[in-house]
């Protein structure tokens, strides 16, 4: 991909007034563009006007107290102001005091569940690569997690986590050990939640990269244990290059989806305790829409949010573009 | 190419542990809801004790459950359909067809995969209250699409670029239109790459928090992701109806997904690696 991505809502030039060129263009593009219309224009409708508008509730102060609402037959008119750029700057200077702390969590949330979901999957995805008996049985094993649907998943680590009857405590105790508050310590429920969604992303990353394995000639490994080349090697030098394409695109889409995974930190510790395991998404959300909804608070956060996942798509897919990868 | 034995062992030792911690949550989960109703109160280590279906007959019967799983059926049939059909003609399109626009459609749908639900929610919230879409089906519907075509659409691409183009020439040279060639004859080779889109866009609405959350108000519009939150709420804690509702709802995906895996795989193979 050479373009810049741009934050603009995705949008095909709706098909011009046929006059001279413009009129060759479009009955040669006609088809193409009918073609995309339907998810342009969803799109367009609901991903592109509430961009445009979550950016301008993010210059006002809008809130649950002052935006139009009716009350039975009588409407109240909104009363909100526009109010430029103070919810960034209250944000960014720290003076709101929890966008930072906020921010630094749902980085190592990320780093720490993209890494183990590659490290992990890469793992498995090798090991399950071999001629092996009962190959396709610890696949379908090693896949269920994905077939759980992530809330149902969610709900059940509660119950492992549980701090009283939770299997995990229940072990603990019948081996003399202390129980462990798995979701009630901030540092403990961090690691718990880290490792919910390590447990719940490694497949696709596995499945992901085994078809990136099985596409990489076996010819090649042949040619290389000829030269003497060791198993490090090997993999080091054909298995990694040849996954780089697949590679590059799990790890940006792993990035984005970790980065405002929503359920998992929702159902399990509600962002808890206090605001401990709250990540970004989460809290925006939560500043929407508990206690006096703060609507201008939350559009600024997503609008932060969107800002940093845009720069870091751009700048990752320069940085790793591989040769003779297109777009 | 005979492998060492000790390598062999550690091989299959490795897998098995890592298939146990796969599996073990969700065994956990069917034996609890096996138990009695408040059988997860112990602080005893048992498979099993006194097996019961009285959870699930007091889920069927006793709670909303069954109302919350039509309408999640409901909600998750109907984005399949609808996703399927708008990924599948823009997947055609960029995957075919040369045209101005295509560029920054598919960066758009890049980015639209960053679209953190914390800067959508609250206007999308207004637009469904507005066109009166708020509490149905159609809104959330039109919702989850959004979060799930661009996907989608990405991974058809992908898959019919694996289908050879003499295909659609072969349909050009008998009179058919492109959408023609399309629908009569790449629709029907891509019937593999379709169906595991298909269940993309399935689990997708199926398994969706945050919109149904917000946009579903009143016990019999729930979906079954807002319904459990009832059963473990602040003061009451039914894990026996969780447990057992949990296994109801991951059956019939769970299913399908068997079946689908390998496709799932290819698919998602095809769209990897060329996206």
């Amino acid at each position: 991909m050479t373009t810049t991505l741009a934050p603009a809502p995705p949008r095909s030039p709706a098909p011009p007034r046929p006059r001279g060129r413009i009129r060759a263009a479009a009955s040669r593009n006609w088809y193409a563009w009918a073609m995309v219309t339907p998810v342009t224009v969803v799109l367009g409708v609901l991903v592109g006007y509430p961009l445009l508008r979550g950016v301008y509730l993010s210059l006002t102060d809008a809130n649950e107290a002052n935006v139009g609402r009716d009350i039975g037959v009588n409407h109240i008119p909104a009363t909100y102001e526009f109010v430029g750029l103070d919810n960034y700057v209250r944000l960014l200077s720290g003076a709101e005091g929890n966008f930072y702390p906020r921010l630094l969590w749902t980085l190592a949330w990320t780093a720490a569940c993209t890494a183990l979901h590659y490290g992990i999957g890469l793992g498995l995805a090798t090991l399950l690569n071999r001629p092996l008996r009962g190959r396709s049985v610890y696949r379908v094993l090693l896949i269920l997690p994905w077939a759980v649907p992530a809330f149902v998943s969610a709900f059940a680590w509660r119950l492992l986590f549980n701090s009283q009857y939770g299997v995990f405590n229940v072990v603990l105790s019948k081996i003399g050990l202390p129980p462990v508050e798995w979701l009630n310590d901030p540092f403990m429920a961090k690691v718990s939640v880290i490792a919910v969604n390590v447990w719940l992303g490694v497949p696709f990353m596995m499945v992901a990269l085994l078809g990136g394995l099985q596409s990489i000639p076996a010819q090649l490994y042949e040619a290389a244990e000829m030269d003497g080349a060791t198993a490090w090697q090997r993999f080091r030098h054909i298995t990694l290059p040849g996954l780089s394409s697949v590679s590059g695109t799990v790890i940006l889409l792993g990035t984005i989806w970790t980065f405002n995974m929503f359920p998992i930190i929702y159902l399990l510790t509600g962002g808890g305790p206090g605001d401990a395991t709250q990540i970004l998404v989460t809290f925006a959300y939560e500043r929407a829409f508990e206690g006096i909804r703060d609507y201008s608070g939350a559009a600024t956060y997503g609008v932060l949010i969107l800002s940093m996942l845009l720069l870091f798509a751009s700048f990752y897919r320069r940085t790793l573009r591989a040769p003779g990868e297109t777009a | 190419m005979k492998r060492h034995p000790a390598k062999s062992v550690a091989l299959h030792s490795t897998l098995i542990a890592a298939s146990t911690i796969a599996v073990f949550p969700v065994v956990w989960v069917v034996l609890t809801s096996l138990k009695p109703q408040s059988g997860w109160q112990s602080t005893e280590l048992k498979l099993f004790s006194d097996p019961t279906f009285a959870n699930y007959t007091q889920v069927i019967g006793g709670t909303r459950f069954v109302r919350w799983f039509a309408n999640s059926l409901a909600v998750a049939g109907l984005t399949t359909l609808v996703g399927l059909f708008l990924a599948a003609t823009a997947g055609y399109a960029l995957s075919r067809m040369r045209f101005p626009g295509q560029r920054p459609l598919m960066t758009g749908f890049l980015v639209t995969q960053m679209f953190p639900v914390a800067i959508l929610i609250v206007p999308i919230y207004n637009i469904m209250a507005a066109l009166h879409l708020l509490n149905t089906y159609g809104g959330l519907v039109l919702a989850y699409c959004t979060v799930a075509v661009p996907f989608c659409a990405w991974m058809l691409k992908g898959y019919f670029d694996t289908i050879s183009p003499e295909i659609d020439e072969a349909g050009r040279m008998d009179g058919l239109t492109p959408f023609g060639t399309f629908w009569r004859l790449i629709v029907p080779l891509s019937r593999p790459g379709l169906a595991v889109t298909g269940f993309y866009c399935f689990l997708t609405a199926w398994g969706e928090v945050a919109y149904a959350t917000t946009f579903m108000v009143g016990e019999d519009n729930y979906t079954l992701a807002v319904g459990m939150q009832q059963f473990v709420g602040q003061f009451k804690a039914e894990w026996g109806l969780l447990t057992a509702a949990s296994v109801l709802i991951t059956i019939p995906v769970g299913i399908v997904f068997f079946f689908a895996q390998k496709h799932l795989v290819a698919g998602l193979t095809a769209g990897g690696t060329k996206a």
